[in-house]
């Protein structure tokens, strides 16, 4: 019972990070608080399901393509949105947050809504560990979880394009006078944000089905993520899904499944609390406003 | 412990990530005195001021106002207990004209109950501050929207707003940077009266040559360390200044 | 004799905004009709309505002042996206009043309002040291989580709430309270924010550091506003639960968050009475185009989007801005 619940508590904090960790990338990067995050999710999702059901492509070509176009759709949001109001943290939440409810209310309209929105699993295998079935889906969630983490580790460290990430998320300005653009590395950030969003509805999905409310679980779950973490701190966000996860993997075990909920919001409301800018957060309270 | 000073600075540390913004940095400040601070670029003398005013939490080290600890204490209350500061960078209400600028000072608890404060006729009194920092009174400059103001005034507008906290110490963070020569001759007199009136000033400058006529005493830092503390004369003379300023100076 | 034309409102405007002189009842009605005309049409409405759109009335009114709660705190800076978290805590404060103590509605309302607002305070109150995106993050999941919380452990009727409210005594009593309490927050907050207390709200959101400068506590001053904005949301919620004679859990719906930062952006973000009538043009809308169903927030989404990037300035500063040019011809010699 108590290693299958690791088990399972493990599953659940990588699927948290997948869906934070996108959202925390594009705010690390360009400052921007992508809200349409959780509506990005759902957008690749029904694509995806789209392009597989209506188009009848194979599930591989249908989810490469559903990435790109998310991807595609966070870069024009940012060329012909964004970029007219870039600065200002009231229009810039307003306006993601009303692409977001615009795109998931239209497919509640459409009326994309049931079981049979649901995407394929990839191998259709399960394995028997530490006293739980967990099938193949789960553990190539946390296999891409993995790769994923060091992946961008890698790239923000050793590439020259993820070292000027790294530089205008320091200082916008000086990376300007630099001569890095800083209009197209925000652009690419608000894409990887929606691509890695993309890439986690892909994955996560096969294991429940598309619908809208589902966005803005997801969005939620990213906030949550976020503020305990610490908003644009990728370590913050691994160890804050990870407290999360298992959080709510073990209340669901032992006490209840309607208590996992209450475990984030007394979690959120504990660390703001203790340490209002989350666990890792960078943003201090006064240092960042001189 | 008990000294004469108004201000004593022993130890002060703080870094940024890696970067020492600001090592092991102290001073004392006797009262009436005007201290200069200068320094080439990012050498750390605004975060020594982010450090007084309590902008920024030093990382070790202390910080003692009238025998008082004040390290890390939140602005608000630094500026209660007397320290007024004004910003590099000025930002007003550019919508509002700059007599309603003045408000804001003028609300503060500090004054709170002095003239001009929450019970006073708060615009005469901004009226005359402004008149006090060279708002021409018969030119109505003090009635025009600060968006139309040009630098000169919009500094003159922050030191106003400093003045008007009726503050002992007073600390202004680069006041002659972007500043006409006029405009900066135009200036002098008014730090000149204030030290007659018997405030303490800290002046960060760049400006050395108008810094140095009315200075008591300079600190130079280098690499947010303090690398000479003096007369203005014998500071200049000094090896380790002329270093760090070669090629600048 | 040569003519020509002349700003009507030279002449009144003496040397600021702010200062008139006034010379004739024309110009007294000038100045006036703007203020006149929404007090006249909130008191005369609910005559000429019927009763289903007196219930629409009531709804404008109550998003109006969700609305209104919401441009407070923009205008302090803080953007919230969870407006539902006031109008949801007012509501079900008022309703256990109501349902477990038996209060009569005129205790239970004013009760709701004051310390629903101190809830909501109080939990919003850690994020009040972050400034930017955090408030809105926490106000956007707050509600969404409270819901859940209601739905998992089954606390005051859990899925299905609880009914039988006392209602107020008179469909007319409701009509103009709520239109009473609208005009005296639209004329009271207007002119509170005109006060000095006013702009140091105004100046913390404009520039933190230089309010902080002025030896003023801006936590305090934060505090303060989110307090009046929540406890307007609280209100809302806590009318409305008594007008519906129910509470549960759409109370904390994402609509109440949404509909009132719509009306706001549309109306004319960082004016109270820009987002009283954005209020009135969204909510009549909204109801007219209850046949399209969900598309209705659709279009609420694509609103936002665009009055934001391409109208900033919403609906009633232009207004404003028309209206003070209004010209007449005037006789040269």
């Amino acid at each position: 019972m108590f290693l299958g619940t690791v088990v399972y508590a493990v599953i659940n904090s990588v699927i948290l990070m997948l869906m934070a960790i996108g959202f925390n990338l594009t705010f690390g990067i360009s400052g921007v608080a992508n809200f349409a995050h959780g509506a990005l999710y759902i957008l690749s999702a029904y694509v995806s399901w789209m392009l597989l059901n209506m188009l009848g492509l194979p599930f591989f070509i249908s989810a490469l393509f559903s990435i790109l176009i998310t991807t595609l759709v966070g870069a024009l949001m940012y060329r012909f949105v964004l970029i007219r109001v870039r600065g200002q943290v009231l229009s810039e939440v307003i306006a993601t947050f009303g692409i977001g409810l615009a795109i998931l209310e239209l497919f509640r309209y459409l009326g994309f809504v049931g079981f049979e929105y649901t995407l394929p699993v990839f191998i259709d295998t399960s394995f028997f560990v530490a006293g739980v079935y967990v099938d193949m889906q789960r553990i190539l969630i946390v296999v891409l979880g993995a790769v994923l983490v060091f992946g961008l580790w890698l790239f923000t460290h050793h590439t020259s394009l993820g070292l000027a990430f790294r530089g205008i998320a320091q200082d916008e300005r000086t990376a300007l006078t630099l001569g890095i653009d800083t209009d197209w590395i925000a652009t690419l950030s608000v894409s990887l944000g929606a691509g890695l969003a993309a890439l986690a509805a892909t994955i996560i999905i096969p294991l429940g089905s598309i619908s809208p409310g589902e966005g803005y679980d997801v969005l939620i779950k990213a906030l949550a993520v976020c503020i305990i973490g610490g908003l644009g701190s990728t370590g913050g966000v691994i160890v804050a899904s990870f407290i999360i996860g298992f959080a709510e993997r073990f209340t669901d075990s032992y006490i209840s499944s309607h208590w996992t909920m209450i475990v984030s919001l007394a979690a959120i409301l504990i660390v703001l609390t203790m340490k209002p800018s989350g666990l890792f957060g960078k943003q201090k309270e006064l240092e960042e406003r001189i | 412990m008990s000294s004469e000073f108004l201000l004593c600075v022993s130890g002060l540390y703080k870094n940024f990530g890696g970067v020492q913004a600001v090592h092991d940095l102290s001073f004392d400040l006797a009262p009436g005195e005007l201290l200069g601070i200068i320094g080439p670029n990012g050498s750390g003398k605004t975060t020594a001021i982010n450090l007084i005013t309590g902008f920024v939490k030093p990382s070790r080290g202390e910080i003692t106002y009238r025998n008082k600890d004040i390290t890390g204490q939140p602005p608000y209350k630094i500026v209660r207990q007397g320290i007024a500061r004004t910003f590099q960078m000025v930002k007003p209400f550019y919508q509002l004209p700059a007599y309603k600028n003045m408000i804001i000072p003028l609300y503060s608890p500090r004054v709170k109950g002095m003239v001009g404060g929450k019970y006073g006729d708060r615009d005469a009194v901004a009226l005359d501050l402004l008149e006090e920092v060279g708002f021409e009174r018969d030119a109505y400059v003090a009635y025009k929207a600060a968006s139309v103001l040009p630098q000169g005034y919009l500094k003159r507008l922050e030191l106003a707003k400093a003045i008007a906290l009726q503050p002992d110490l007073l600390i202004l963070d680069e006041l002659f940077s972007g500043l006409s020569l006029a405009e900066v001759a135009g200036t002098v007199p008014i730090i000149e009266k204030l030290r007659i009136e018997g405030k303490t000033i800290i002046m960060v400058e760049h400006r050395l040559k108008e810094l140095f006529r009315i200075a008591d005493r300079v600190i130079v830092l280098n690499y947010g360390q303090k690398i000479a503390d003096g007369k203005a004369e014998d500071v200049m003379e000094s090896e380790a200044v002329k270093n760090a300023y070669l090629g600048t100076e | 004799m040569k003519k020509r034309r002349e700003r009507i409102d030279r002449g009144i405007k003496v040397r600021a905004g702010d200062v008139f002189a006034l010379c004739s009842w024309r110009e007294v009605l000038y100045l006036a009709g703007p203020k006149l005309l929404p007090i006249i049409g909130c008191l005369i409405l609910p005559l000429l309505l019927n009763a289903y759109w007196q219930k629409v009335f009531l709804s404008v009114a109550v998003f109006a002042l969700l609305a209104i709660s919401w441009d407070l705190l923009a205008q302090t800076g803080m953007i919230s996206l969870g407006q539902a978290l006031f109008y949801g805590m007012g509501a079900y404060v008022s309703g256990i009043l109501n349902h477990y103590w038996g209060l009569h509605p005129f205790i239970t309302i004013p009760v709701a309002a004051i310390l629903g607002g101190i809830i909501c305070t109080l939990l919003l109150l850690p994020v009040l040291r972050l400034r930017g995106i955090y408030f809105s993050m926490v106000t956007l999941i707050i509600p969404l989580m409270l819901v859940r919380l209601i739905e998992a452990t089954r606390i005051f009727g859990g899925t299905e709430g609880l009914s039988g409210m006392t209602p107020l005594p008179s469909k007319w009593l409701e009509l103009y309270l709520i239109v009473l309490v609208l005009l005296c927050a639209l004329f009271g907050f207007r002119r509170m924010l005109s006060s000095d207390f006013g702009l140091v709200l105004k100046g913390i959101n404009d520039n933190d550091r230089s309010v902080m400068n002025a030896g003023i506590n801006i936590y305090l001053f934060k505090t303060q506003a989110l307090f009046i904005a929540s406890a307007i949301g609280a209100f809302t919620g806590a009318f409305m639960t008594h007008v519906y004679m129910f509470v549960g859990m759409p109370v904390f719906a994402l609509d109440y968050s949404i509909l009132p930062i719509a009306a706001a952006i549309v109306g004319g973000p960082g004016s109270l009475a820009g987002a009283t009538l954005g209020a009135f043009i969204l909510v009549p809308l909204s109801e007219i185009l209850r046949g399209i169903g969900g598309l209705r927030i659709v279009f609420y989404g694509l609103f936002l989007v665009v009055f934001i990037v391409a109208l900033p300035e919403g609906i009633f500063h232009y207004i404003q801005r028309k209206y003070h040019r209004f010209e007449r011809w005037v006789e040269v010699d």
